[in-house]
């Protein structure tokens, strides 16, 4: 077998594996939030099929795929079906550049665990969130109805306002790291110099723009229920509405690891060369230390869902504009004076 | 045939027909679709000739920004689909002709240009974002300042426009 298709394999088995463990990782977010938010309003939650309800992801896939497929009268079918398969298209594809772990030995082959290790991981990164918001406008459009129309409307204006303030609050990580490569950026996370220490302004902007990326509350206005029914989705049914509850569940999944990656050392666990463990001890404890941080802000997500409730359309834009935005400008400019005096006095 | 003709075989063809589709789909929405699937190709075509920057730049400029005002203002809008039957007016046979010619004009230029011409190691670093910013921040500086000025003017006046609007 000539050594490129070798490569192939080793990369498809890499695809599938990363894209099973997320797909069943959304199953269970959607059990964790029922869980979590019952715990916190004093409920029980779903706790009777399999022990302690833990099949209850099983039962719910069942349910949504036996139900009936409704699509409005006069929607543009075409579109209809397009707009939840870009929502998890994106959703999905976006965790391919972020890495894992680090290299791991296997019959003498060198594997890295990251599907993809391109020199602008932090670009695609961006890129990719920024057609997310595809999906949710054409769903509104496409349902023919008041209520998705304004919910799609409302979501583009969030996600373009938020998306400024996500790139200029990444921008600061560019400049320590000089590089858009994110097994660097993760490489330079070492010890205790996780970027959420030196760059704290930017970790917070980093986080409220992905609250507000992935809709979720305090930003969920795209789905306000009380207003707006459902919002972009009050015209899908059945296997359509199952595909964007995966989105969504996909997407905070992704944006935890990504602020993983970014800001909370990625795979590193601080001084774990200095324990002396074996090699593949080491990379097996890289990789659940990134699946535990993943999980941990996945957690974070629940927990101000259930906190922190809805803010009013002109508060989230004047948040966006008028807070986010100066708070990235300012680290951006700020992370620029210290490095310049950093190099200067060396 | 290696596996770079072919990825470029497959997304050439993608990105012809959806040009094509783009015009001549009635409904407004759907040609929008068509010229995002067609940018998307062309990002593909530029990761080909190893430009990695340009590509994604590609991506998120034209596909992430440019795209979606374009579809919130056709939605805005609400144009009606446009149900008269085609006749062969004088207007778009001379638009058919100059399609065709400038086609003609690009295709020959570029196969003769580039006919049997491999890649060289310098072409392969031009569209890395590191070579790009160093040359745009060293050799064009001036270049640059003066596109960020103009575009600062432009978000002034853009300001200025919607705030006489509100008050």
């Amino acid at each position: 077998m000539p050594d490129w298709s070798i490569d192939i394999i080793i990369t498809l088995i890499k695809i599938v594996v990363v894209e099973l463990v997320l797909l069943t990782g959304v199953a269970y977010t959607v059990y964790a939030e029922r869980r979590v938010s019952a715990f916190i309003q004093h409920r029980y939650g779903p706790n009777r099929v399999g022990y302690q309800g833990l099949l209850q992801p099983l039962a719910d896939v069942f349910k949504l795929i036996m139900k009936e497929d409704i699509v409005p009268e006069r929607a543009n079918k075409f579109v209809h079906s397009l707009a939840p398969a870009i929502s998890l298209f994106v959703a999905l594809s976006t965790f391919a550049v972020i890495p894992f772990g680090d290299k791991i030995l296997i019959a003498g082959k060198e594997i890295k665990l990251q599907i993809a290790d391109v020199n602008i991981g932090v670009l695609y990164i961006l890129a990719l969130l920024s057609l997310g918001v595809y999906g949710i406008t054409l769903s509104g459009w496409s349902s023919n109805s008041k209520y998705s129309l304004l919910g799609g409307l409302r979501s583009s204006a969030q996600m373009i306002s938020y998306e400024l303030s996500m790139g200029l609050a990444v921008l600061g990580l560019i400049l320590i790291n000089s590089s858009f490569r994110l097994d660097t950026i993760v490489m330079n996370q070492y010890g205790w110099k996780w970027n959420i220490i030196l760059q704290p302004i930017g970790f917070i902007t980093f986080l409220v723009a992905s609250f507000a990326e992935t809709n979720r509350t305090p930003f969920d206005l795209p789905e306000a229920e009380q207003e707006l029914v459902g919002g972009y989705h009050t015209e899908y049914s059945s296997t359509k509405f199952a595909l964007f509850f995966m989105a969504e569940y996909a997407a905070v999944i992704v944006s935890s690891a990504i602020i993983t990656t970014l800001y909370l050392g990625g795979w590193q666990f601080p001084y774990l060369q200095t324990f002396g463990l074996p090699d593949m001890a080491v990379s097996i404890i890289q990789v659940l230390t990134f699946c535990g941080k993943t999980a941990f802000m996945v957690f974070f997500f629940i927990w101000v869902r259930w906190t922190i409730p809805r803010f009013r359309y002109d508060q989230l834009m004047n948040i966006g504009w008028k807070v986010m935005l100066p708070a990235a400008l300012t680290n951006l400019i700020l992370t620029a004076i210290v490095i310049t005096i950093i190099k200067l006095n060396s | 045939m290696n596996i770079e003709t072919i990825i470029f075989l497959v997304f050439g063809i993608t990105a012809v027909v959806s040009a094509v589709l783009m015009v001549t789909r009635k409904n407004p929405i759907i040609s929008a679709i068509f010229l995002i699937l067609n940018f998307f190709t062309v990002a593909v075509i530029y990761l080909l000739l190893k430009a990695q920057f340009i590509a994604i730049i590609q991506v998120l400029v034209y596909m992430g920004a440019i795209m979606v005002l374009f579809l919130f203002v056709i939605m805005l809008l609400n144009l009606k689909e446009n149900k008269k039957p085609s006749e062969y007016s004088f207007k778009k046979i001379t638009a058919i002709l100059i399609s065709i010619l400038l086609a003609l004009l690009l295709g020959t230029s570029v196969y003769f240009g580039f006919q049997g011409k491999q890649m060289n190691e310098v072409a392969e670093k031009i569209g890395t974002a590191e070579s790009l910013g160093r040359t745009l921040f060293t050799t064009y500086s001036f270049h640059v300042l003066a596109a960020g000025m103009l575009l600062l003017a432009a978000i002034v006046g853009a300001v200025m426009l919607a705030k006489k609007k509100f008050e």
